[in-house]
């Protein structure tokens, strides 16, 4: 079966820095990858990587066996949770039918039924019938967090990558978002990459780690990853990671010197988060 | 001359086939100009376009007013574009060249000494003026305008209304910015030599902004705004015929009723929408600002 992800050798570099080398990773359909580390560790840089957007500085990437292209259906993507603007003119419908053909040229003026079916299907999968029709302005956070998850979805994706989906939800629509993501990869085979700040939220679904600090990484089930001495030696200094009930803690890792000057060139979707990194 | 009169005549006959192409234009990318929140940015267009016309004025005759209007509105048209959606100064930008702009225009008209209507065209409008050179042009960027829209106005749409989706997915959101500015600084150039500087919002903005009061459908507000930018142009022009005044405050008299008028059914829709869920039948139902208050109140757990 091909495998949904295949990085061979990669290596990223931003100027002078690189971001991370020599990454190999493969991820099989229907797995769900956690990608975690500190800001400026290069995970969003690695989902623009794999949706097309950047190419590697070195090494091979593949997506289904292809050359990543820009703007695949077979590759959906969830942005971190960002309310939307209250006056946005799009109802739930338009906005899932974007993430459908809104990258499409022409009038595309054919197959609108099959569009209508689409977007009702990826409506439906989310429950968020309900309210499709209504201004996305005028949802709720998670609401509009799940209007997300379907216009990721309404491409039928075979590989779903999500970009810290859970920032600024409470726990509940935190609970939401992740257990769509687990029905669908459950259900459909979509292998998923998840980029978080956090892994307890995904903990129960997880099945492999990608764990990212400063050019240095680890991959493997979270039991292997997360370790007191894994995450020392990425980190260069004491963490001590510690298991209560069912949750994973790592202690020392906010004070770790990896932040310094380098969360601006991850874009400005990261530069919210560094207040708790300081 | 009664107003039936009037209308049989050819002048008034290109007047109003003028008003409805850049209707018909207006109405199309006003949408576009609300979601993008460029309105300011229109105004600003069509002060550089008024000057762009008034140099021409000057140094080539009245028949060149066109082709200075569009050069002027498209060269600035592409400075906005290019300072991108997200810029936080581009409003300062934008006022920082609208004044220089209006200057300029005014300096041009005080040195042109030839007939007075045709200065003050520029910034009323000046409709009735309107020959066959000008339908021709009015017609090419008419075509233009709309062949564009009709490749790029999905993507158009999204770059709009959801950039950081839209450039996930690899839409190229800056170029469309750029180019979205030109069909704009066209459509401005082509409404300043007919409603005039000072109007060229009630023809882009207000019909857009009216309908975006009664749909959140683009499709749905997309018909409504040309609907409502052709009856205000026609009505405009209809109306100002018999009293032999100005059309622009005809123009921009039926556009605010339009407005006004929207607005209101809008807020009785929602005041009766809200008042059908005054009790949450789901936990979510709480709004977007009160959540995000509360989330960047709460500390933040690290993995």
């Amino acid at each position: 079966m091909t495998p949904a992800v295949e990085l061979s050798g990669a290596e990223l570099r931003r100027g002078a820095r690189t971001l991370w080398s020599e990454l190999d990773l493969q991820i099989a359909p229907g797995e769900f990858v956690a990608v975690l580390g500190p800001n400026g560790s290069g995970k969003t840089t690695l989902l623009q990587v794999l949706l097309g957007l950047l190419p590697l500085s070195a090494g091979t990437v593949r997506v289904q066996g292809e050359q990543p292209r820009r703007g695949t259906s077979t590759v959906g993507y969830i942005p971190q949770q960002r309310a939307l603007d209250p006056l946005t003119p799009l109802r739930g419908r338009d906005l899932v039918g974007l993430g459908l053909d809104g990258h499409r040229w022409g009038p595309g003026l054919g197959g609108r039924r099959r569009r209508r079916d689409q977007v009702h299907e990826a409506l439906a999968q989310v429950d968020a019938l309900d309210y499709s029709d209504a201004p996305v302005g005028s949802l709720s956070g998670g609401e509009q967090q799940r209007l997300r998850v379907a216009q990721s979805l309404v491409g039928d994706p075979q590989l779903l990558l999500a970009d810290e989906p859970l920032l600024s939800l409470d726990l509940a629509r935190q609970r939401t978002v992740v257990e769509l993501v687990d029905r669908r990869r459950r259900e459909h085979g979509t292998a998923v990459v998840f980029v978080t700040h956090e892994l307890n939220p995904v903990l129960p679904v997880v099945d492999r780690v990608l764990y990212l600090v400063d050019g240095r990484f680890r991959v493997g089930t979270p039991d292997e990853v997360m370790t007191s001495a894994n995450l020392s030696e990425l980190y260069r200094t004491e963490v001590e990671v510690v298991r209560v009930r069912g949750r994973i803690l790592v202690v020392g890792a906010e004070e770790a010197p990896v932040h310094c000057e380098v969360h601006r060139e991850d874009g400005a979707g990261e530069l919210r988060s560094t207040a708790g990194a300081r | 001359m009664s107003t039936l009169d009037l209308l049989a005549e050819t002048f008034v006959q290109q007047a109003l086939i003028a008003g409805a192409v850049l209707a018909l234009l207006a109405g199309l990318l006003g949408p576009l100009v609300v979601g993008r929140g460029m309105a300011f940015a229109v105004h600003g267009t069509a002060e550089l376009s008024f000057a762009g016309g008034a140099g021409a004025l000057l140094l080539f005759g009245a028949g060149a007013v066109g082709w200075g209007a569009l050069v002027g509105a498209v060269l600035v048209a592409l400075v906005f574009g290019a300072l991108g959606l997200a810029a936080h100064e581009r409003d300062s930008v934008i006022g920082v060249l609208l004044s220089f702009g209006l200057g300029l225009g005014v300096l041009f008209q005080s040195l042109y000494t030839g007939r007075s209507a045709n200065k003050f065209g520029l910034l009323v409008g000046q409709i009735v003026g309107v020959d066959t050179g000008d339908l021709i042009s009015l017609a090419v960027t008419g075509v233009v305008v709309i062949g564009v829209l009709a490749v790029a106005y999905r993507p158009l749409l999204f770059a709009s209304l959801d950039p950081t989706m839209a450039a996930a997915r690899g839409v190229p959101v800056r170029a469309l910015s750029i180019a979205f500015a030109v069909l704009l600084g066209a459509t401005t150039a082509l409404g300043v030599q007919i409603v005039g500087a000072l109007l060229v919002l009630s023809l882009l903005i207000t019909p857009a902004a009216a309908a975006a009061r009664l749909t959140a459908s683009p499709l749905f507000a997309t018909v409504l705004a040309v609907i409502f930018a052709e009856v205000a142009v026609l009505g405009g022009i209809v109306l100002s015929l018999a009293p032999g005044l100005p059309i622009s405050p005809f123009v921009a008299g039926i556009a605010f009723v339009t407005y006004l008028i929207c607005r209101l059914i809008g807020s009785l829709r929602t005041r009766r929408r809200a008042s059908r869920t005054t009790v949450p039948s789901r936990p979510e139902d709480t709004s977007t600002s009160s959540q995000s208050a509360l989330a960047s109140q709460s500390p933040r757990p690290r993995s």
